[in-house]
């Protein structure tokens, strides 16, 4: 039996200590980096420690894994509950041996006064006060693990081929489900021609699914069901090559994000719009779920969900289900870039399970569907003005930018928000994607306010209350669009200025931390060679700096052949995890920026595969070299959002300071430079 | 009944001869570590070893597989050893969700049997029909480079 010592620390006779961070692993490392700190702050092995995954019955409700907040929100929360539970066991051996408990000291998981040791599992058995009364341990722990490299702890069961995914789970007397969607977002089913005895369908309204005892079988049922069904179909979406007067029609929400009082100044005016595409997330795995309805009216969900508990809500709601009877458990999935069709599947399995006699129900979605249904990225549009002085210099900055929302998570806006339901007999409509507020990083005007020291600056956000492509959070959300657009800007004012790219951001800088960065990607990429591009954020204002500096090879197709990145995210827990991070949001980022479009006419969307949906490839992925600026006294911020927009700009950049084409409608395709050459 | 060599022992595959690879490995074989990504030929994530060749499994019916050779991820290299590449993706740390991997190491294998000195280029020339979401194609031409080394050693 495990010791149960606190909500996140329970500690086995073997002496290991399971640890539930409440946070999931999408891919990114955040468990490595969280057992890292947990090992820390028990003074132990981390050999010894194993994460658990997050799940509604009996973990922590931590919220969202999501906004690069991770490490900022889960780290001293898991530090203080570990430092609890390292000091009731120091008391405990302190008592044992009759010591003061400043003099026992605990290292590798023993705790040791002169020559007598003890372990966690000795002394976890005898821990009687309740360890949240017990005052944390003070002073920090020796820091063993923070700061270093340490290997991914998922990786080798990944690496091995071991079933670890949601896609490997196998409950006992598993069936296998798919679900009919709809041809087109509008769609409703007209009509079902009955089913054949041996095919089990599932029907809710416009709601179709069928169930098999392998995935084959599921696959060939579903390509049966698809002949029996008719739709009413109808043309719902706008105009993909008008989607900037789409997204300035309105009707729109205003979001002050900066106010300037009385009439801009005087002086020549300089002026750009800039867009992005709708983009899809694009994992390499389509979303994938489990669910079990048991007897007593209980539902047991596996998902690969961000969020376990919003999930839970949501689908607690659709099913007319108390929460507590809903149990949610995170198993892990493929690469998570933002809300994606996770949740979901969550909703299908448990729709599906609901009519399969008692047994478990695995889904797995289609890659179409996965390319077609899923959340986008809304499409965005910004102006951008600025009033310059003789010397080029910003005096007044006004930047606009249009928008449908970037969050319709489960739960959000009081709607579950899940797909199926919108489906269903009574449905449950998902509402208009809204936007996060400004103490979470805004949404669509995340990244909007400048980060440069202008004398007066107007920043606006208008956001599509009404969104008939579905869109939701994407890695970076607004900030990928938003800084693509004011770092491509500040280009254009320093080569209209006849100043240096850098120099002339420098100019309107005095964050030291912020000069800091620029310098060392300038520096490490030999900045002043002809033909370089530069970007920069602070991602959210509040998060992690990143600059990068592209260098390209351009005649009409645009090849990006390194990037060059330098990040302070505050402490460093994990250097290499941090790296890793960072070259992988650069070589999407390059995907977005040179690739990725979302396609649709006026009644489906069409990018439904890897041809029509192309991304990068490893013969088009650039070299990446990252500095790590470090500030080790100031606290950790997220990595995994950061480089997004820093890297679209430089290479965006790079492309006008190579070819002297400035494109500023991504993505930067041969057709976009053609187009930009007028 | 389909007779096919897996992993270097002697299989007979019960499904429909239609059924893909894909799904006779994953289920009535139980072998999971090759992924579903796709369906549609065009991301790797299913790719297995078919007489040495990497083929999708996910649209190579079990028939074609008849009285030939399959190596999956798990069979790579004998028993609990990890191949050379999935060595040095370990040393280089070059994966984030890993999804990807099984596939990208079979392309590499399949390389290093064929050229054990490949040079950059044709690294990324034998990966190219795989694809990586999480952006870790750096990480991982890196390993397969080192993994050279140590094939050739
Ligand atoms: S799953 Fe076979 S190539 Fe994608
Ligand atoms: S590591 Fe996630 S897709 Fe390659």
């Amino acid at each position: 039996m495990n010791e149960q010592l606190t909500e996140r620390v329970s500690i086995g006779p073997d002496g290991v200590i399971c640890v539930i961070a409440g946070k999931v692993e999408l891919g990114q490392g955040v468990l490595t980096a969280l057992a890292q700190i947990a090992a820390d702050a028990l003074g132990a092995d981390l050999a010894q420690v194993r994460m658990v995954a997050a799940r509604t019955d009996g973990g922590p409700d931590e919220g969202l894994t999501a906004g690069s907040l991770s490490i900022q929100r889960a780290g001293p929360p898991l530090r203080e509950a570990c430092a609890r539970v390292r000091a009731a066991c120091a008391a405990e051996a302190a008592r044992r041996w009759g010591v003061s408990p400043g003099e026992v000291t605990v290292r590798r998981g023993e705790f040791r006064s002169g020559d007598l040791t003890a372990t966690y599992a000795d002394l976890a058995k005898a821990v009687d006060v309740p360890v949240e009364e017990t005052p944390a341990a003070t002073g920090t722990a020796q820091s063993v693990y923070v700061g270093t490299s340490v290997p991914r702890l998922d990786l080798p069961d990944k690496v091995a081929g071991r079933p670890r995914f949601i896609h490997d789970l196998h409950l006992p007397g598993q069936l296998y489900g798919r679900v009919l969607r709809p041809p087109s977002p509008g769609a409703r089913l007209a009509r079902l021609s009955p089913p054949p005895e041996d095919l089990r369908v599932v029907r809710d309204g416009s709601f179709l699914g069928v169930l098999g005892e392998s995935e084959a079988a599921a696959d060939r049922a579903l390509g049966r069901l698809r002949r029996l069904a008719e739709w009413d179909e109808h043309d719902t979406l706008p105009d993909e090559r008008e989607l900037r007067t789409f997204l300035r029609a309105g009707p729109h929400e205003t979001i002050p994000v900066c106010v300037a009082d009385g009439e801009p100044p005087g002086g020549e005016v300089i002026e750009a719009t800039y867009s992005r595409p709708f983009l899809a997330h694009a994992s390499i795995a389509p979303s994938c779920a489990a669910a079990r309805w048991n007897a007593d009216g209980t539902l047991e969900v596996w998902t690969h969900s961000q969020g376990v508990f919003l999930l839970r809500r949501a689908l607690a709601e659709v099913l007319g289900l108390d929460v507590e009877h809903v149990a949610v458990r995170h198993v892990e999935g493929a690469g998570c870039y933002g809300h994606n069709g996770a949740d979901d599947v969550a909703l299908d399995a448990a729709l599906l399970a609901r009519e399969s006699g008692g047994r478990p129900v695995h889904v797995r979605w289609s890659r179409e569907d996965e390319l077609t249904w899923a959340p986008f990225g809304s499409a965005m549009s910004a102006d951008v003005s600025a009033v310059v002085d003789e010397a080029g210099s910003v005096r007044s900055w006004r930047y606009d930018v249009w928008s449908q929302g970037h969050i319709s998570r489960p739960t959000y806006g009081g709607r579950p928000g899940l797909l199926a339901g919108a489906h269903l007999e009574r449905p449950w409509t998902y509402g208009a994607a809204g936007d996060p507020p400004p103490q979470a990083g805004w949404g669509s005007a995340r990244n909007a306010e400048p980060i440069y020291d202008f004398p007066r600056a107007q920043v606006t956000g208008h956001r599509l209350t009404e969104t008939p492509i579905r869109s939701s959070a994407l890695r970076s959300l607004g900030a990928f669009m938003n800084v693509f657009a004011i770092e491509s800007f500040m280009d254009e004012l320093a080569l209209a200025a006849g100043r240096d790219p850098l120099e002339y951001r420098l100019d309107h800088l005095s964050d030291p931390r912020a000069r800091e960065v620029l310098r060392r990607a300038a520096d490490a990429a030999g900045w002043g060679r002809p033909g370089l591009g530069i970007g920069f954020a602070r991602y959210k204002g509040y998060g992690a700096y990143c600059a990068a500096v592209a260098e390209i090879e351009a005649d009409y197709d645009v090849r990006v052949r390194r990037l060059t990145l330098a990040v302070d995210v505050g402490q460093v827990v994990n250097p290499d995890g941090v790296r890793n991070q960072i070259e992988g949001g650069a070589v999407q980022a390059t995907s977005w920026t040179l690739k990725e479009r979302v396609r649709f006419d006026r009644r489906a969307i069409t990018s439904r595969d890897w041809e029509s949906y192309p991304i990068l490839r490893f013969s088009e992925t650039p070299e990446v070299v990252v500095e790590l600026v470090e500030h080790p006294d100031t606290p950790s911020v997220g990595s995994g959002e950061a480089a997004q927009g820093p890297v679209a700009a430089a290479i965006a950049n790079a492309v006008a300071a190579s070819i002297e084409v400035r494109v500023r409608d991504l993505p930067i395709t041969r057709d976009a430079i053609i187009g930009a050459i007028g | 009944m389909t007779r096919l060599t897996v992993n270097g022992t002697p299989m007979e595959a019960v499904s429909d001869p239609g059924t893909p690879l894909l799904d006779v490995l994953r289920g009535e074989m139980g072998l999971t570590g090759t992924r579903f990504g796709c369906g549609l030929e065009a991301c790797g994530a299913c790719f297995v070893l078919l007489d040495g060749q990497p083929v999708a499994s996910c649209t190579t019916p079990l028939s074609v597989a008849e009285g030939r050779d399959v190596v999956t991820i798990e069979g790579l290299a004998p028993g609990d050893e990890l191949h050379p590449v999935q060595q040095a993706i370990l040393d280089e740390q070059a994966g984030q969700c890993g999804f990807c991997l099984s596939g990208i190491m079979v392309s590499a294998a399949a390389l290093l049997a064929r050229d054990p000195h490949p040079d950059e280029e044709a690294v990324v020339a034998a990966l190219d029909r795989n694809l990586c979401r999480c952006g870790v194609h750096r990480r991982v031409v890196r390993a397969v480079l080192k993994a050279a080394g140590e094939v050739a050693r």
